[in-house]
């Protein structure tokens, strides 16, 4: 009896003493082919979390609720809805893909969940509402297509054929880097819409070889890319492969072995190792021993989950003090591993950096650090 | 000119790998009038069984593209008759006499099961696989055409299997007795023909021709994907029924012809190449509707 008691007092005083507990939503593709950015954003937000628990001065517990979009709208609408409807959730770090994204803003707006977008990069899921529960800390297509257009003019190719997938996300690419790169002088040869899950594309390629460009630009992402590379190498169709952010990653390397030699991309922010924190980032993120990388968007997502749990021990556990905090007034020039964040009106951080990437010896590299920069390799023409 | 040329050669690799995976949906029907759903799915088992096959080869220090060739082919054709056969005795015989709607519902979620299992225990299987090139990759630049020695392989390869098939139905006893048994369940029986043996090597026989369309898919592509065979079943049961189910020039004639409507929808029609299969679908639509037999239908009485 007397045992009991002091067994309660002590549960008790510990209760007392014990941290407030917040549940903020990771969502991502985790599954399907565009999974490894996804588990990289995952763990990327997952390590914000455990560095927040570990610090005595937070005045919360954060628990990191992980819900997977599947790169498929009516799954992520769902886990929007999942996460919106569950008033114990007060925020969320959401998105990499954009058809998802765009799919989901308006169930974040409905149920006034405030979002910090890591990782899907078309301009509508900012721009197109006003929604204030919607940020990015990401920059979009616009952007990114604005200096692939002006590298590649840079670079002496005039005649771009264009295949992009017809979601939202590819036609996004497509309008951008046909407006930038027609604005440069450069001429677009032939523009090819593809389904996003298409296997086969020997008859586009080939029709594509036909106008005889002196480039390939590739809006779309990981899966449908690796298959596009590979097939042109099938029909002797060797000019420049010139990729957007959706191929940055390793997977794409990984499926398409010495043929991703050479191909170009573009990506909003620089690389973490680049970065004034990325070291910190990159050494602690080695030291929880994640399985996967962080992959190209691992710093937005953690910058992301760091800027949401800035706000809430701010503004404490209430949504829509949250979102007060994270308007233009409060989120301006913020130190964070992605450089500085501003937030305007719409929740869009105005980063300008964009970094360029080659493929080198099986890796991404940046374009100033790489071989192909100092003339010692060539481009395709 | 080179062009078109170019655009024939994709046209017929597509519609030999169409052509065989319809072969198979045609022989089931053939001999026990079931339609076997999750025959796509049995050749991305097959492909990924090559894959595994090629993997554990490398591991060993075994770098000779003959004998890794041979073995990815052999694991694919072994995996394939597994799954085929299991299909077959345990799913599709128990449920003979029921409904073909069952029959058909049965296999379709089977083809779930199997791409699942890929999916999961495959390693990192929701990931597009890297197939190995294991083909010569040379060949004659001829202008717009490229034609490659790795494609002229497996076309002639593709084109010698179903000779084959054909041989074996027409020309062997056990040819002889997959007939009867198409032709008359209730007979053959009388006469002597083991039902359900002949039903297992139909099966057998099927999933080989999927095995290969399976390998032939990854060395044509170098990539494999747990979800090939979703679209690929479609399509071949497509082509199957376009030809006349049932019928083994049927499905080969189906095939190609698939096929050719793709291209044709990507290249010569004037929107967008993301509908072609919206149109390939479309015209078989309306062939369907103007030939319910098929095109080579059930007037041709001997099936299979």
């Amino acid at each position: 009896m007397r045992f009991a008691a002091v067994a309660l007092i002590a549960l008790l005083s510990f209760a007392a003493r014990a941290k407030e507990t917040v549940r903020i939503a990771f969502i991502g593709p985790l599954t399907g082919g565009n999974s490894a950015i996804g588990l990289g954003g995952r763990n990327s937000a997952d390590l914000a979390v455990r560095l927040r628990n570990a610090d005595a001065k937070a005045k919360y517990t954060y628990d990191l609720v992980v819900l997977d979009d599947e790169c498929k709208p009516d799954a992520g609408v769902q886990m929007a809805t999942k996460a919106g409807s569950d008033r114990t959730i007060v925020g969320g770090v959401t998105n990499y893909c954009s058809v998802v994204a765009m799919a989901a803003v308006d169930t974040y707006h409905r149920f006034g969940l405030p979002v910090i977008v890591w990782g899907a990069v078309l301009p509508d899921i900012t721009y197109k509402n006003d929604f204030k529960e919607v940020h990015r800390v990401n920059g979009t297509m616009i952007n990114q297509n604005q200096t692939n257009a002006k590298f590649m003019s840079e670079h002496g190719y005039k005649n771009v054929a264009i295949i992009h997938d017809t979601t939202d996300y590819g036609k996004g690419h497509d309008k951008y880097f046909t407006q930038f790169f027609t604005q440069s002088g450069g001429k677009i040869a032939g523009d090819f819409g593809v389904t996003a899950d298409q296997q086969d594309f020997t008859a586009e390629l080939t029709q594509l070889k036909g106008l005889k460009p002196d480039a390939l630009y590739f809006g779309g992402l990981t899966p449908i890319g690796v298959r596009i590379r590979a097939q042109m190498d099938k029909l002797g169709l060797g000019v420049q492969f010139d990729g957007t952010s959706g191929i940055v990653n390793d997977d794409f390397i990984k499926a398409l072995g010495p043929n991703a030699e050479g191909a170009l991309a573009f990506r909003e922010g620089a690389p973490a190792e680049k970065l004034a924190h990325g070291k910190e980032f990159l050494e602690q993120y080695n030291k929880q021993g994640y399985t996967q990388p962080p992959e190209a968007y691992g710093p937005f997502a953690y910058a992301a989950a760091v800027l949401l749990m800035d706000a809430i021990e701010k503004a404490g556990p209430d949504r829509k003090k949250i979102i007060a905090q994270l308007s233009p007034a409060h989120v301006k020039d913020v130190e964070s591993i992605v450089g500085k964040i501003t937030f305007d009106d719409h929740g869009q951080n105005t980063v300008p950096v964009i970094t360029k990437y080659v493929v080198q010896d099986g890796k991404w590299v940046m374009w100033e650090d790489s071989e192909y920069a100092s003339g010692k390799r060539k481009l395709a023409k | 000119m080179a062009l078109l040329g170019q655009y024939a050669m994709n046209g017929a690799m597509l519609g030999m790998m169409y052509a065989l995976v319809a072969v198979g949906f045609t022989l089931f029907f053939g001999v026990l009038d079931v339609i076997q759903f999750s025959h796509g799915d049995v050749v991305a088992a097959g492909a990924f069984a090559g894959l595994l096959a090629y993997a554990a080869l490398s591991f060993f220090g075994v770098h000779a593209p003959g004998v890794l060739l041979l073995a990815v082919i052999l694991a694919a054709a072994l995996a394939t008759i597994v799954v085929g056969v299991l299909v077959a005795r345990f799913l599709v015989l128990p449920i003979k006499g029921a409904p073909q709607l069952n029959v058909l519902l049965v296999t379709l979620m089977m083809g779930t099961v199997v791409r699942e299992c890929i999916r999961l225990f495959f390693p990192n299987g929701s990931q597009p696989q890297r197939f190995p090139a294991l083909l010569p990759s040379s060949g004659w630049n001829l202008g717009a055409f490229y034609l490659r020695f790795d494609n002229v392989i497996l076309l002639t390869c593709g084109g010698l299997l179903i000779a084959a098939t054909h041989l074996l139905i027409t020309r062997t006893r056990l040819g002889l007795a997959i007939r009867a048994v198409a032709q008359d369940e209730e007979t053959a029986r009388t006469m002597g023909i083991d039902f359900k043996r002949v039903v297992l090597v139909t099966f057998a026989l099927g999933s080989v021709l999927a095995a290969f369309a399976g390998v032939m898919d990854g060395l044509y592509y170098n990539e494999v994907f747990f979800g090939m065979g979703l679209l690929l079943g479609v399509i071949g049961f497509a082509a199957a029924i376009l030809g006349g189910l049932g019928n083994l020039y049927g499905a080969i004639v189906g095939g190609f012809l698939f096929a050719a409507l793709q291209t044709v929808g990507a290249v010569a029609l004037p929107f967008a190449s993301a509908y072609k299969d919206v149109f390939a679908f479309g015209v078989v639509i309306v062939l369907m509707a103007v030939r319910p037999t098929g095109l080579i239908g059930e007037r041709v009485s001997e099936r299979v």
